[in-house]
């Protein structure tokens, strides 16, 4: 099925019998089972207005059409979201409205925020096949529940997005990155959150244990105007100078390969292995690592975010029992999936809640039914 | 503004809810005597006034928990109060319901510079968070302008935001975590340090819920380290499209400040006259903050001037001194109180496409002269979120409703151009009834959906956000 617009798609929402498996691109290859239903359809841009750093796009619209269109104005999604093809092996065009479902954001998270802190408004088809919207087009908007919140990362399970609207960013006149050589996890952490407790507005700030050249790598990015920019990766050079020896990374095409490797997981792709995607307080980022004794770890997010590369078919949340925080297995065979919940169960209390919410939007269960446990 | 009419029931086992309330709270935390509930009686909505059954103020979590399953159990609302300081009526009570005030929930508990979060009880003010991570160069960064006065707790659940929300993003984009009782006492933990929820992101939808969800006793908030410095710039324009293209031409080239405020001739004037600021007298003015080092800052400023040169301003005045920086926000910052001075006013906080801004305050114009009633406008233009000041007579009988309408037809006027009826203060009771403006029938149910699950009895923060009609049926159902 591939409706061509939102009335369409409500009529197949209503009228299905069973289980509805939604997909955008299929970039992320998560095929719950039932009936595809595709949003490749709902495509194109609604509105775009540079000035107001306002876009409106239909959700089924492929994310790097969406990025060329921006670009065109200098502008960008600033959430910097990942690309999953190469850590996941998957083909297909990752599409906006799987953007919003998962809350997909990469390194600038940690400072511009995730992808639901751009969204300003979602229309959605809930599992009644009732059309409903949320939100608007507007940056500053506390009228009613801020359901867009809740639809960011539903995974689909609460309604089939047809469109949403983001404030968008100017891209920066220019970038750097200070990069500090050999250094070990715990020491990576504290010079990043050094970074990110300066005044000097780091934008990314990650860690390779073992980064391209086969030694661990600690990245410090900082964008802006170019004056700026100088300034501050001076400043920062010279306050990270204590954890190690500090390079400095000025060549665009190199910054974007770099981030680009960090963003998408790279270094850990091409391992065979289950992936694992847990955020942390920073300073429990080493904490982590240990207690899994990875294959392979990635640091983002100062040490917040945790990429871990496991053997495959273990279920890794009983070892990181007394961390808060919440751990999703992004990458593993079908049969792991099948028996290792995809996101981090919840306490009782919490997953009432959710169980109410999903039952209250999708009284039949039937979209993408099993996706989020 | 109609209100439910209070259940007799409710009235008449008071003493008895007191008796229990008592039970789980020190004595001078149970507020009942009829002169003493008074205090609690309105928000910063004084138009609205009635005084509750009676006033809690507990001081943890665990107290939050028993009196919400005390009223729980014997069916009796609860309106949740942070400073009281809200501009829509958001804790106005109903004569049946119990207030219950966060204000001596004030400690900070945790403090973590690396990992740059704070934790605190919500009733500490916004201004105060900020204050308690200073001595290292850190702040919270949402700035409501009541933030002196203003509680975390409030701030969440009207999801406020403030002059620097342009940079920083309000309250949502800036809330970790949450300690949250709900109506039955149930207490939940969502977020934490970490970023981003590993299931439905119920912190989202919790945030600028008005405390209709649940009561949130303790909040994860994000810190930020302070910048090097500000500055400002001031702009006049001879007109507010030419203004307006100035705001759109900034944001597009790439610079980011962290305000850009706009106030139109009635407030230049009404300002002026006093607080004799200095600003030309004009049709538009802007001030437009950037931050950073000196350098970082005239790097910045070098390229806002030169758009604002493009556009022939009447005045363009750069500070050199935090003296003079003072003087050019002096203005901006007694604005309300200027208007105050003159006459009683009411404030809106519609947000609109900043591409409409002319267009708006044009037929704002127009509606000012038919209803006979002066308006001044003094707003974040940045990012449309428009501060109409309507003046009025309180003592004129009939001013208020004029008033009341004007301000309506404002704000469907923010909504018919690709707007909302409130940027940051919240619906309250104050937009409630022109929700049907912004939203379908279905829209609202399934807002509602989402209390319906948090609050089964719809007991917390009666008549507010939702149309009493709309809400009726469950409210009904409920007792």
């Amino acid at each position: 099925m591939r409706p061509e617009t939102e009335a369409e798609l409500a009529e197949i929402i209503k009228g299905a019998d069973g289980p509805l498996s939604i997909r955008g691109g299929n970039s992320r290859s998560m095929a719950p089972a039932g009936a595809v239903l595709e949003t490749g359809g709902l495509s194109g841009v609604e509105l775009y207005e540079p000035g107001a750093l306002t876009l409106v796009v239909k959700a089924g619209t492929p994310v790097a059409e969406v990025e060329a269109l921006l670009a065109s104005e200098g502008q960008r999604l600033p959430f910097e979201p990942m690309d999953h093809r190469a850590l996941l092996g998957t083909t297909g065009e990752p599409t906006i409205g799987g953007l919003a479902a998962a809350n997909i954001s990469g390194p600038r998270r940690v400072q511009a925020g995730a992808c639901r802190d751009y969204m300003l408004g979602v229309r959605f088809v809930d599992g009644n096949g009732v059309v409903l919207k949320n939100g608007g087009r507007v940056m500053k908007n506390v009228t009613g529940y801020d359901l867009v919140k809740l639809m960011a990362g539903s995974y689909g399970t609460l309604g089939v997005l047809s469109e949403v609207s983001f404030k968008v960013l100017p891209q920066p006149e220019a970038a750097a990155t200070v990069l500090i050589d050999g250094l070990d996890d715990a020491t990576a952490v504290q010079a990043m959150s050094a970074a990110l407790g300066s005044p000097y507005d780091v934008t990314g700030a990650a860690h390779a244990p073992v980064g391209v050249d086969g030694t661990p790598v600690t990245m410090v990015r900082i964008e802006g105007f170019a004056g700026s920019v100088a300034y501050r990766t001076e400043q920062l050079q010279a306050q990270l100078g204590k954890f190690g020896d500090v390079r400095v990374e000025t060549n665009a095409v190199n910054l974007a390969a770099g981030w680009k490797w960090i963003r998408d997981v790279e270094g850990l792709a091409a391992q065979e292995g289950d992936v694992w995607r847990i955020s942390v307080k920073p300073s429990d980022g080493p904490r982590v690592a240990a207690a899994l004794n990875a294959r392979g770890v990635m640091y983002d997010w100062g040490g917040g975010l945790v990429w871990a590369l496991t053997d495959p078919g273990q279920d890794i949340r009983s070892l990181l029992a007394g961390i808060d925080g919440h751990a999703t297995l992004v990458r593993a065979s079908a049969e792991t999936k099948a028996q290792i919940a995809m996101l981090q169960p919840e306490p009782a209390p919490i997953a009432a809640l959710t169980a109410g919410i999903r039952q209250k939007y999708d009284p039949r269960g039937i979209l993408n039914t099993g996706l989020m446990g | 503004m109609e209100m439910p009419k209070p259940n007799p029931e409710l009235l008449a086992i008071k003493p008895t809810l007191v008796k229990k309330l008592q039970g789980v709270l020190p004595l001078d935390a149970v507020i009942h005597e009829e002169a003493e509930t008074r205090a609690y009686e309105c928000d910063a909505l004084t138009a609205y006034r009635c005084p509750p059954l009676a006033a809690v103020l507990p001081r943890n979590t665990e107290e939050v928990a028993a009196v919400l399953k005390i009223c729980h159990d014997m069916g009796v609302p609860v309106v949740p109060r942070g400073a009281g300081t809200s501009l829509a009526g958001g804790s106005l009570p109903t004569a049946d319901s119990v207030i219950l005030g966060v204000a001596r929930m004030n400690e900070v508990l945790e403090t973590d510079y690396d990992n740059r979060f704070i934790r605190v009880q919500t009733g500490r003010t916004n201004l105060s968070v900020s204050g308690a991570v200073e001595e290292e160069d850190f702040f919270y960064a949402p700035d409501p302008s009541s933030q002196l006065a203003c509680a975390i707790s409030g701030n969440i659940a009207m999801n406020s935001g403030g002059a620097h929300c342009l940079k920083y993003g309000v309250t949502t984009n800036n809330l970790l975590g949450v300690t949250m009782v709900q109506m039955d006492g149930t207490v939940v933990e969502i977020g934490g340090a970490h970023l981003d929820a590993g299931g439905l992101d119920l912190l989202g939808v919790i945030c600028g819920s008005e405390g209709q969800l649940g009561v949130v006793t303790e909040a994860t908030l994000r810190i930020l380290r302070k910048p090097e410095g500000a500055r400002p710039v001031l702009m006049g324009f001879d007109s507010n499209e030419v203004a307006g293209e100035c705001v759109s031409d900034i944001m597009k080239a790439g610079v980011l400040p962290v305000a850009i405020e706009f106030m139109d001739r009635p407030c230049i004037r009404a300002t002026e006259a006093f607080a004799g600021a200095g600003y030309p007298d004009c049709e538009a003015l802007l001030i437009v903050e950037v931050e950073g080092s000196d350098a970082e800052i005239t790097e910045q400023l070098d390229k806002i001037l030169a758009i604002a040169r493009s556009h022939n301003p009447v005045e363009l005045r750069e500070s050199t001194s935090a003296d003079e920086s003072a003087r050019i926000w002096l203005g901006r910052k007694s604005a309300f109180g200027a208007m105050g001075q003159i006459n009683d006013y009411m404030c809106l906080d519609g947000t609109i496409p900043v591409n409409q801004l002319p267009y708006v305050l044009r037929r704002i114009g127009e509606m000012s002269a038919e209803y006979g009633l002066g308006v001044g406008n003094v707003f974040h233009a940045g990012d449309g979120n428009m501060h109409p000041l309507i003046l009025f007579n309180a003592n004129k009988p009939g001013d208020l409703e004029k008033c009341e309408a004007f301000g309506a037809d404002i704000l469907n006027l923010c909504v018919e151009v690709g707007g909302c009826l409130t940027g940051e203060h919240g619906v309250g009771i104050e937009k409630r009834d022109l929700m049907v403006n912004q939203f379908t029938p279905e829209d609202m149910e399934a807002q509602m959906a989402v209390k319906d699950v948090f609050d089964p009895k719809w007991l917390l923060n009666p008549a507010k956000v939702f149309p009493l009609a709309t809400s009726e049926t469950r409210r009904i159902a409920a007792e």
